[in-house]
């Protein structure tokens, strides 16, 4: 396999994708749909807060390995992290995703994983999908959000 | 098989490799690796011929048509008459003037639903389509059905990807007013029963438009053999340029639709208080056409009847058969979509890995497939899946392809093992 490839596709991002965390409806909170039309990813981010901080957060739904990943290993991090944390948070992942292949980027611990997105262009929407939307469950948007 | 067709399908193969030497794009490695396209129901490549076609065009004939007097232009209208021609003998069409330049095969539909389907659907009509549209054999329809508050039917099919006569011809009532169906499903590979359904629709004196974007660089058509009233279908989907494609309609049915688009080339006169329209085909090609388009298309044909349909039809239908084995063999590998009735289109899933990551792994082998919906998301949900990936195959595709594409499934079985 390429060296992209593997930094794609490293053992973490495969056990996430294998083995979701977090991988549940929520009764008691707010939720948002996100959906990419590109390769048919739909995920549901469910969220509680209490005051500004994110209590508990989980999502469900089908995507492709850096997709549901990326959900698994979201729902982790930005869980306790007051909203405002968690925006900074997904600013960085963005900045990481989108940063030129040749550039060194910003580590951002377990998130880190998700560096080698960069070397591919199309799947940063799959990577991104279930930040915008958490974003959206956090506005209470009743709209599915798309990445298109 | 018999040994003469053994003979001719060892004979396409060898073909291939030969025909695979008129495509200038094929020559290239992609990720270090040699390009293995297999992507072809979504375009196809296109040979050397159609690629000077073009150059030639623009380089000693360029002009507008039906309107100079002067040398270029008479020239420049002689050659997109001929590529009318050439698509009419294509077809086997009655005339000429049947042939309507169109973008492509999504235009075309559209172009019916809003001249034909006006004129003819009303509040209470029915529509028929199937479930294995594309969205461009939907979209357009549901527009009219909005419009007109008439109502979409759709035929179902079988786990196979077959569609149910018995249920089709249920359907049928004398509210239908058009059937639009795929000849061949872009998605799943099937080649419809369409003679049987338009000698259904015809028997209630319903005209039928078929989707032949997957059909016809791939097998021969015959619309007059078929019966079918429209037929439609895009040049880059059969070695042409893109943004042309032609509708095929009769001449009676088209005399009689109001125009589509409005503008130059597609009137006789105009003053502010009448406009009469030009004859067929021209009323329904208002502006100045895709010149180029239609004449590189016309070269395309030329090279695909030089090869022979036949032919290809053979050899891809030898590869499919290879290809089938070939992938039925990968554990946790799903074809989706077993008609006996099939082209070169191989779609499946695999266990437990989504199609995207199957496509992003198989691109950085070289191996170009298409993973998704196919814009058929009906179809997805009657397959349960989200989406599938899909190898389709062109003329120039080998065994050596089918061979890479498996290799590279290993790689992502191993992957996500």
């Amino acid at each position: 396999m390429t060296a992209d490839l593997q930094e794609l596709y490293q053992e973490v991002i495969l056990d996430h994708n294998k083995r979701p965390r977090n991988f549940r409806a929520l009764e008691d909170g707010r939720k948002a749909e996100g959906y990419n039309p590109l390769c048919g990813d739909r995920f549901t981010v469910y969220l509680r807060m209490e005051d500004s901080v994110i209590k508990d957060t989980s999502f469900q739904g089908s995507g492709c390995a850096i997709s549901k990943a990326s959900a698994s290993l979201m729902t982790e991090s930005v869980k306790g992290k007051t909203l405002a944390e968690a925006e900074a948070l997904f600013d960085r992942f963005q900045r990481m995703v989108t940063a030129p292949p040749d550039l060194p980027v910003e580590d951002l611990g377990r998130l880190s994983v998700f560096a080698g997105v960069r070397q591919f262009p199309v799947r940063v929407k799959c990577a991104s999908l279930a930040w915008h939307t958490l974003r959206a469950a956090v506005e209470a948007r009743n709209e599915v959000v798309s990445t298109e | 098989m018999t040994s003469g067709a053994a003979l001719s399908a060892q004979g396409a193969a060898r073909d291939a490799a030969a025909i695979r030497q008129d495509f200038p794009i094929l020559q290239q490695r992609v990720h270090g690796k040699p390009l293995v396209y297999l992507d072809n129901a979504a375009t196809t490549q296109k040979p050397q011929a159609v690629i000077d076609r073009l150059a030639r065009y623009y380089g000693e004939e360029n002009a507008n048509v039906h309107r100079g007097l002067h040398r270029l232009s008479e020239r420049a209208t002689d050659a997109h008459e001929k590529a009318r021609a050439t698509v009419q003998r294509f077809l086997n069409a009655a005339e000429s003037r049947e042939i309507v330049f169109v973008r492509g095969t999504t235009e075309a539909i559209n172009l019916v639903a809003q001249t034909y389907g006006r004129a003819h659907v009303g509040a209470g009509d029915e529509i028929v389509i199937s479930v294995m549209d594309h969205h461009s054999n939907i979209v357009p329809w549901q527009i009219l059905c909005e419009e007109k508050h008439a109502r979409l039917r759709i035929i179902p099919m079988n786990d196979a990807g077959e569609l149910q006569l018995d249920e089709y011809e249920k359907l049928l009532n004398d509210r239908t007013r058009i059937v639009s169906v795929v000849h061949v499903s872009n998605a799943l590979g099937t080649i419809n029963p369409v003679e049987e359904i338009i000698r259904l629709a015809h028997r209630r004196g319903i005209p039928v438009l078929l989707d032949g974007a997957q059909a016809v660089a791939h097998m021969k058509v015959d619309v007059r053999a078929l019966g079918c009233d429209f037929y439609a279908l895009s040049g880059h989907k059969m070695l042409g340029p893109t943004g042309i494609g032609v509708l095929y309609g009769t001449s009676s049915l088209l005399n009689a639709m109001p125009p589509y688009q409005g503008g130059g080339d597609m009137i006789s006169s105009v003053t502010f208080e009448r406009t009469l329209y030009n004859v067929l085909p021209y009323k329904f090609e208002a502006g100045t056409p895709n010149i180029a388009g239609a004449i590189g298309l016309g070269s395309a044909i030329d090279y695909l009847t030089e090869v022979s349909l036949d032919r290809i039809a053979a050899h891809e239908h030898e590869l499919r058969t290879y290809g089938t084995d070939a992938l039925s063999q990968i554990p946790g590998l799903r074809l989706t979509g077993t008609a006996h009735e099939k082209a070169g289109i191989l779609s499946f899933v695999v266990d437990g890995v989504h199609p995207h990551d199957i496509g992003t792994i198989l691109d950085r082998e070289g191996v170009a497939i298409r993973t998704g919906h196919h814009c058929c998301q009906p179809l997805m949900a009657r397959l349960g899946v989200p989406a599938t990936a899909r190898a389709s195959l062109a003329l120039y595709n080998t065994r050596e392809d089918i061979d890479a594409l498996v290799t590279a499934l290993d790689k992502v079985r191993g992957v996500f093992a």
